[in-house]
């Protein structure tokens, strides 16, 4: 090979692996988006059915119920205006109380019950998560906008 | 009194930081020698004003001095002493003062260790390192400053938060920061290259130990930050690509090729403008961590602090900073160069496209770190992207690379032969084939993922025997260990930190291939089993620490019905905050960790209780410990300590010369890679 040739063909060789590899990042990127909802717009049906999304707010005062087998606990996310059942399985971290932000991933099933698989709480006492606190001011704006 | 001191040397570091980022690069600039001559003396001098102002704010922390701010927020009296000198640099404003006392710190050594060096490449380099001091001196001062009274003082502190009490996370920060202000000794040595225009063989040699040694500080911080999440965090991960950790990863994979890069630029003259690209991205990504962690932009465990008047002063010096160092790179880089040439095939090129590949999966993370940051902030929604996102992209890219790690190192400089590498690497990728496909079988049953990531280890290190081998053969006479003691340090260096990353693989792949988890409701005296161990839980009573109260699990692990040993998990709740906390205890093994951790109590005493089984975990840490180590050891290669002696650059690189012509001539197959 000359070398024009080479260098064109080290070139040609890199654009290509690089598009591929672009092209793979950006794939896995798009499939692997988690979308975030708060209980106002799951409520308003916004949400997907049967692909994993976040839901975000408080867990509410005296919702939460141990299941019998002592892993599995019931509770309830509200954003204030509306509220979603969620189930979860396993160990919840340790700040996760009635009354603070959490946030959670998981599916909602056809029976309206939100089946989380990872629930987040913050490690900060006074910390509410973004999201949460998010949704608790959309739906008071909600509210605000709807008694005028 | 004491603080007010510490405020007062802050204010004469940020003058003289001024004077060191202004007059040495005029005076190189302008040719004024005087001016040139200040930038040591200066150097120092802001290093004893800052250790003056670290020093007082550590002293308000021992002394519980609740009239400052920060001590009131971040201490305690109850909090034992080496968490009250920890809590100097556990909040805030004492990580950025820390900060900025390394990178004193690192400039301090520069202008030590820079004596053959020319008088005017030393003033440009510590002069960059004045200016990025002038911003950050002024962000302390301006926006945090650690020194701020609190009026009434407080008569007891709010505490430290009890994750952060703990030794891994006492040297924890110290450790990343110094990997992060190390990259500043490189974006500085590349910025003087970019002004000056000079960039040669003595440039690479000279940058080139500097950028290991914040490598390595950067690779035992993220190790420790990892081990600090698996004991402590109490969920049994040790990496969840969180913001946080992917803003710390992100310069450690661009140093990663910046290392490799360098050896090239050192050794072949090439790579000279990319290398140079590199030094700034790396330090430009140290930056941007800073930000991240520091500026409470995340949703993240980490963000302690959160203050938008912050986040908004380091954007802007982030702007500043990388904006520029970019547009003089644009400018000035066709002056410096592209450097030697090489072939299709040669280690050169292989060196290449792993820089590449480390490049798209540093650019990867960059884009699920930052695109959530981005949507959220122009409300278009908020979105986030979890370890599948990472693992689906890493494994795919990586895969190459590590092939590539394998060959590179046997490939000649300049041109190499494909065929030739082929039949020189037939039995070690035979082995590592038949290896990777068996072991599986080992742990009991085969899964295609663990036999895919065994082999990318055990190619490694077949490929590491492969190259002593062939060296060792073609080193003349004399007995096996006199040839393996005439080899360059740098060269088992290299094969060192190789060798970490195949422990590394192997612990992470079947530590993911074969852990067990259980999250289990355990009444007194009831067991569970797995992994051929069994746990019976014994209850839990009340203790109490110096600053908590918990309660202790009492867990008994059985062996073929034999006690081996008791675990005491811990559920703590600190005095002064109220917080709870999940402390796990763990069996530390060569092949295997118990993990277990208390959930929830239940009523009559039963407890929810995680309980894991997490084979080969350890080697994960281990894989880093041994990157590590070998970065040290080729800091202390020969070359080096030669040249800390002489005071003759042009000799060294003499020397330099001749030993590269040797390895284009020469047979030494194993080339002298470092």
């Amino acid at each position: 090979m000359k070398p024009r040739h080479k260098k064109l063909a080290i070139i040609a060789s890199g654009v290509t692996a690089l598009g591929l590899a672009v092209a793979l990042v950006l794939n896995a990127f798009e499939s692997n988006m988690v979308f975030f909802f708060s209980p106002s717009q799951v409520a308003a049906n916004e949400a997907p059915v049967g692909k994993s999304f976040r839901i975000g707010g408080l867990v509410e005062e005296g919702s939460i119920r141990r299941q019998s087998d002592g892993v599995t606990v019931k509770f309830i996310v509200t954003d204030t205006a509306k509220v979603i059942p969620v189930v979860y399985t396993g160990i919840l971290p340790d700040l996760f109380k009635e009354g603070k932000g959490v946030v959670a991933q998981g599916k909602l099933a056809a029976d309206g019950v939100f089946r989380a698989d990872e629930v987040l709480a913050k490690h900060d006492e006074n910390y509410m998560p973004p999201e949460a606190a998010g949704a608790l001011e959309q739906a008071r704006i909600q509210k605000t906008v709807m008694t005028k | 009194m004491i603080p007010e001191l510490g405020n007062f040397a802050l204010i004469l570091a940020l003058l003289l930081a001024i004077t060191q980022g202004t007059l040495p690069i005029i005076g190189a600039a302008r040719g004024i020698p005087s001016w040139i001559a200040l930038a040591r003396p200066v150097v120092q001098g802001q290093f004893v004003f800052l250790a003056i102002a670290f020093g007082c704010l550590a002293y308000s922390f021992v002394s519980n001095d609740f009239s400052v701010l920060n001590v009131a927020r971040n201490s305690n009296s109850e909090l034992p002493i080496q968490y009250r000198i920890a809590a100097s640099w556990g909040s805030h404003e004492g990580s950025l003062l820390l900060w900025v006392f390394m990178l004193a710190a690192w400039s301090v050594a520069v202008s030590v260790f820079s004596r053959h060096l020319p008088d005017e490449m030393v003033a440009r380099v510590l002069g960059v390192m004045g200016l990025v001091s002038v911003g950050f001196i002024l962000f302390l001062l301006v926006t945090s400053n650690p020194f701020d009274r609190l009026f009434p003082a407080a008569l007891e502190g709010s505490d430290l938060n009890p994750l952060l009490q703990d030794p891994g996370m006492v040297i924890h920060p110290p450790m990343l920061y110094m990997g992060y202000v190390g990259f500043s000794v490189a974006f500085a040595f590349a910025i003087a290259a970019l002004i000056s225009g000079q960039m040669d063989a003595a440039w690479a040699r000279w940058s080139r130990p500097w950028t290991t040694v914040a490598w390595v500080f950067l690779t035992i911080g993220i190790m420790l930050g990892s081990w600090w999440a698996y004991y402590e965090l109490g969920w049994g991960g040790w990496w969840f690509w969180d913001p946080v950790e992917n803003a710390s990863f992100l310069p450690w994979l661009v140093g990663t090729a910046l290392v490799h890069s360098l050896a090239v630029t050192e050794k072949r003259g090439s790579f000279k403008s990319w290398t140079v690209l590199l030094a700034i991205c790396a330090f430009s990504l140290s930056l941007l961590g800073t930000f991240l962690v520091r500026s409470g932009v995340l949703t993240s465990v980490h963000a302690f602090a959160t203050d938008p008047t912050r986040g908004v002063f380091i954007l802007a010096f982030l702007v500043i900073v990388i904006g520029s160092s970019l547009l003089l790179f644009a400018w000035r880089a066709p002056k410096v160069g592209l450097g030697g040439k090489f072939d299709l095939v040669s280690r050169e090129s292989m060196l290449l496209a792993n820089n590449l590949l480390l490049m798209v999966a540093a650019g990867s993370v960059l884009l699920g770190t930052l695109y959530p940051l981005i949507m959220d902030s122009l409300d278009l929604g908020k979105i986030s992207v979890g370890p599948p996102y990472f693992e689906a992209v890493f494994v795919p890219l990586m895969t190459p690379a590590i092939f590539l790690m394998g060959l590179g190192p046997l490939a000649r400089w300049k041109q190499a032969s494909l065929p030739e590498l082929m039949l020189r690497l037939r039995w070690a990728f035979g082995v590592s084939v038949i290896t990777a496909l068996l072991m599986p079988f080992v742990m009991g049953e085969w899964k295609p993922l663990v036999s895919f990531g065994l082999l990318l280890a055990f190619w490694i290190i077949a490929t590491i025997f492969v190259s002593i081998q062939q060296r060792l053969r073609n080193s003349g006479q004399g007995g096996l260990f006199a040839k393996l003691a005439k080899q360059s340090r740098s060269y088992y260096s290299m094969h060192l930190a190789h060798l970490g990353i195949a422990i590394f693989i192997i612990g992470v792949t079947l530590v993911n291939g074969y852990e067990t988890e259980k999250d289990v409701r355990m009444e007194i005296g009831s067991t569970v089993t797995m992994g051929g161990y069994t746990f019976r839980f014994n209850g839990a009573s009340p203790v109490s620490g110096p600053n908590y109260k918990a309660m202790r699990g009492d867990i008994d692990v059985l062996r073929n019905g034999e006690k081996i040993r008791v675990m005491q998990p811990e559920k703590r709740t600190y005095n002064a905050s109220g917080m709870a906390m999940t402390e796990p205890a763990i069996d530390t093994g060569f092949l295997r960790d118990l993990y277990v951790a208390m959930g929830e109590p239940l009523e009559n005493g039963a407890w929810v209780v995680r309980v894991y089984h997490k084979p080969f975990v350890d080697w994960i840490w281990f894989g880093c410990l041994l990157m590590a180590f070998g970065g040290m050891l080729a800091v202390t290669d020969r070359r080096y300590r030669l040249k800390m002696h002489s005071k003759h650059v042009e000799t060294a690189a003499v020397e330099d010369g001749k030993r590269v012509t040797n390895n284009n001539t020469g047979l030494a197959t194993g080339g002298r890679k470092a």
